[in-house]
């Protein structure tokens, strides 16, 4: 093993990584998301996709909808530090449940006019994007659907004038009768 | 409507942060006062229950304060004003976060009307603190503070210990409002620290060891900071089993050093034989420790062959750095009692025997040896020469960080728990002086010393001061080198000894210092002088610099050579130039 001169065990581990979405029940107060983000960004963990807002304002409580790559000990490894961090109620992998319904929304301008602004029009009434605003030089299409659907309706618009995205990232839920 | 001036609970918030400590049976607090916490200050300067031990730096505040919460297993508490003095606990918190030590702070933060406008003194303690403590409050509304208060107290203390700040404005501080006494409704619903173990794991876990040919048990610190019944159970596991136990630096004490199933400490200056026999062993108990990279060396040579069995309170040491077969999620002496109750059911002694014959084997390569010399005092000699003189006496050791540490861990014998403080996950210079302070304050008739080097001590000299002022004999024993040893000896070890900025040029007249600050100063070079010197140390009832000239060069030894295994260790004996040069070969060659 030839490594350099260190005071640590210098390893490189070649375990393939995962993507994971991730929801956690949070006491929403001050802070938390700061602790949330604070710990990934310290770990030296990724955050792929991160989405939070309120969700029961009676309890105050705040559901995080994360999505993370990273190999399976270190997915298990970010579970376990959100978990115990003290406002934390519950961590889920909405993965590993195989279960789960994952949606974003996505808001996108296209600029352009003729054969474009057509083309752009048809392929939105193909991807169910609703038109929002629209101007003889331009629409705002809102799409809502998958992290795939939305990558591929970006994509195929890029030739035909895309401006700018706008997304909400990922929010994740369980199918079936029972909450997380 | 009651009359709201006659309440006993209507106060101000400093005097509920005074009235919380006293309920949280506070007797002693360190601190440091400053603009923002003068209303405290007032309330402490008006009562007699909660004694405040003046520091010279925050940082000494910290410090000792985890001394008092790792030698008496209370939580320690310091106070310290905004801007300046909640950034210089930052390095205390950290501390006490890797090593898990209960730890209250009480922060002043200006008027919430000027927070976010730079105001003087004004730093963001709670955004910079948030990484370093376990959770930590920023009190907003007075009546929000006790509380706060309580569920600080409570999540120190409880599940993994650790530090928490409270972080209070002074117009908060100032403020009237409504106290009440701690209550199980202040804690956060989601905080629920699991204890008892799950029955199925114990169950594998008892058959596990029960079919055990060549097993060990590894401690850490989580059986310290489990309290007193689960030193007594693992005690009682090792009579039980018969198995040999090993313990991480945090966990010396757990077991006695004495005792004749203990192997001394294990990891990358650990003993052969502890070394050895985790890395052959056939079933591992890991009770209350993490598996750091200071333990395991290269984690995919770490002990190939055994099945692992993990107790933690904490989730997430669980499979962190290597993966374990029973992971048990759980108070350590909760467990430990169900196992021994399981095993003594059920199981009965395995034949070890053989295995004993091994480590035996391993145990007579004498990996702790050192060449003794009449001419000048060797470090290992100085810390077996002072464990000699202070044996069986009420003795609490402390250390800075550095090769003396990992000296007093080798050769300073831990009978009981709570007895060794020292700094093992964040590897704090400077710690072993204010925790000493800290730990005589607890124990104000006991001997508590600090093993100190020179390099270390020189980082929070100035709470001698401290010292001084309130009669705490504590012992400063410095082992003095001229050198940071421990950078110097990887140094010579890794980078061809070019010794880069290891060398103390300029260094301080300990017995004059000593003097200075009113202390005693006390200084030897000969070995034959040694003995009497410490003896003198001891019986003088003031706080002492001891500067113990010692052998400048001398290298710690038996170590794991960085990427390699427990079995790969490099013994004192082996230790010539060409040797070394072998085991640290692939980056850059030795000199």
């Amino acid at each position: 093993m030839n490594q350099p001169a260190s005071a640590y065990f210098i390893e490189e581990r070649h375990d393939p990584n995962e993507t994971h979405t991730l929801s956690v029940l949070v006491q929403n107060e001050p802070g938390v998301l700061a602790r949330v983000i604070g710990l990934f960004s310290g770990r030296g963990y990724n955050i792929e996709s991160l989405t939070v807002t309120e969700t029961e304002s009676q309890k105050h409580l705040s559901r995080i909808t994360i999505v993370t790559t990273g190999t399976p000990m270190v997915i298990e490894q970010i579970k376990h530090q959100l978990d115990r961090m003290i406002p934390v109620y519950r961590v889920v992998d909405m993965t590993l449940t195989k279960r789960s319904i994952e949606r974003e929304l996505a808001m996108v301008k296209v600029r352009g006019q003729g054969e474009h602004r057509v083309e752009a029009l048809r392929l939105a009434d193909a991807f169910r994007a609703r038109v929002i605003d629209a101007t003889t030089e331009s629409f705002v299409f809102e799409i809502t659907g998958n992290t795939d659907k939305i990558n591929q309706f970006i994509d195929l618009m890029r030739p035909l004038g895309l401006v700018e995205v706008s997304r909400t990232g990922v929010a994740a839920i369980g199918r079936g009768p029972e909450g997380m | 409507m009651s009359d709201k001036s006659h309440d006993p609970n209507q106060m101000t918030g400093a005097a509920m942060i005074v009235r919380a400590l006293i309920d949280h049976g506070v007797t002693d607090i360190f601190g440091y006062p400053g603009g923002a916490v003068l209303p405290i200050y007032d309330e402490i300067f008006q009562q007699s229950e909660v004694q405040h031990i003046l520091v010279r730096h925050e940082q000494g505040a910290g410090h000792a304060a985890e001394g008092y919460a790792r030698s008496t297993g209370k939580p320690g508490v310091a106070l310290v004003t905004s801007g300046p003095g909640a950034t210089n606990m930052v390095t205390p918190l950290t501390d006490a976060l890797m090593d898990s030590i209960p730890l209250v702070c009480i922060s002043g933060q200006v008027p919430t009307h000027l927070i976010g406008n730079d105001a003087f003194q004004e730093c963001d303690t709670v955004g910079i603190t948030r990484p370093c403590t376990k959770h930590n409050w920023l009190v907003r509304d007075v009546n929000d503070l006790a509380k706060v208060l309580h569920e600080a107290f409570y999540v120190a203390t409880t599940g993994r210990p650790g530090p928490v700040l409270v972080d209070v404005p002074k117009d908060v501080q100032f403020a009237t409002g409504t106290y009440h006494p701690p209550r199980k409704s202040d804690v956060h619903r989601s905080y629920a620290p699991r204890v008892k173990g799950d029955a199925t794991q114990i169950r594998k876990a008892v058959a596990l060891l029960a079919g055990a040919k060549r097993p060990v048990i590894y401690s850490g610190g989580g059986v310290i900071n489990s309290g007193p019944e689960a030193t007594r159970l693992l005690r009682e596991l090792v009579e039980v089993t018969g198995f040999p136990i090993t313990s991480t630096l945090m966990g010396l004490g757990a077991y006695p050093a004495s005792g004749k199933s203990w192997l001394g400490m294990l990891g990358m200056h650990g003993t052969y034989e502890a070394n050895m026999t985790m890395h052959d062993c056939d079933v591992m108990l890991c009770v209350g420790a993490r598996f750091d990279d200071r333990i395991t060396g290269r984690v995919d040579a770490f002990s190939p062959g055994s099945k692992k069995i993990h107790i933690d309170i904490d989730p997430s040491s669980i499979n962190k750095n290597i993966r374990v077969d029973v992971p048990i999620i759980g108070d350590c002496g909760n467990i430990l009692g169900d196992i021994l109750q399981v095993f003594k059911a059920e199981a009965k002694k395995p034949d070890v025997k053989a295995w004993w014959q091994q480590i035996a084997q391993w145990r007579a390569r004498n990996s702790l040896y050192y060449r003794k010399s009449n001419d000048v005092i060797l470090p290992q000699h100085a810390i077996q020469s002072l464990f000699e003189a202070t044996r069986g006496k009420d003795t609490y050791i402390t250390t800075e960080v550095g090769q003396h540490q990992m000296w007093a861990a080798q050769f300073y014998g831990f009978e009981e728990p709570h007895r060794w403080m020292t700094s093992g996950g964040l590897g704090t210079m400077g710690y072993g002086l204010p925790a000493a302070v800290g730990v005589q304050v607890a124990h104000p008739d006991s001997l508590v010393i600090d093993i100190a080097g020179d390099a270390s001590v020189q980082m929070t000299m100035q709470e001698m001061s401290t010292a001084v002022q309130y009669e705490l004999p504590i012992k400063i024993f410095i082992l003095n080198n001229q050198y940071m040893g421990m950078v110097r000896q990887w140094q010579q070890l890794l980078h061809g000894n070019r010794l880069s900025h290891s060398y103390s040029e300029a260094m301080p007249d300990f017995v004059k210092l000593a003097e200075a600050y009113g202390g005693v100063g006390i200084q030897v070079h000969k070995p034959g002088d040694l003995d009497g010197a410490i003896q003198e140390m001891i019986s003088v009832k003031r706080p002492v610099l001891f500067d113990c000239r010692v052998a400048s060069l001398e290298n710690c030894f038996p170590m794991i050579p960085s990427g390699k295994a427990h079995n790969e260790m490099l013994l004192p004996e082996q230790a010539n130039d060409e040797a070394t040069a072998k085991a640290f070969a692939g980056g850059k060659a030795l000199v």
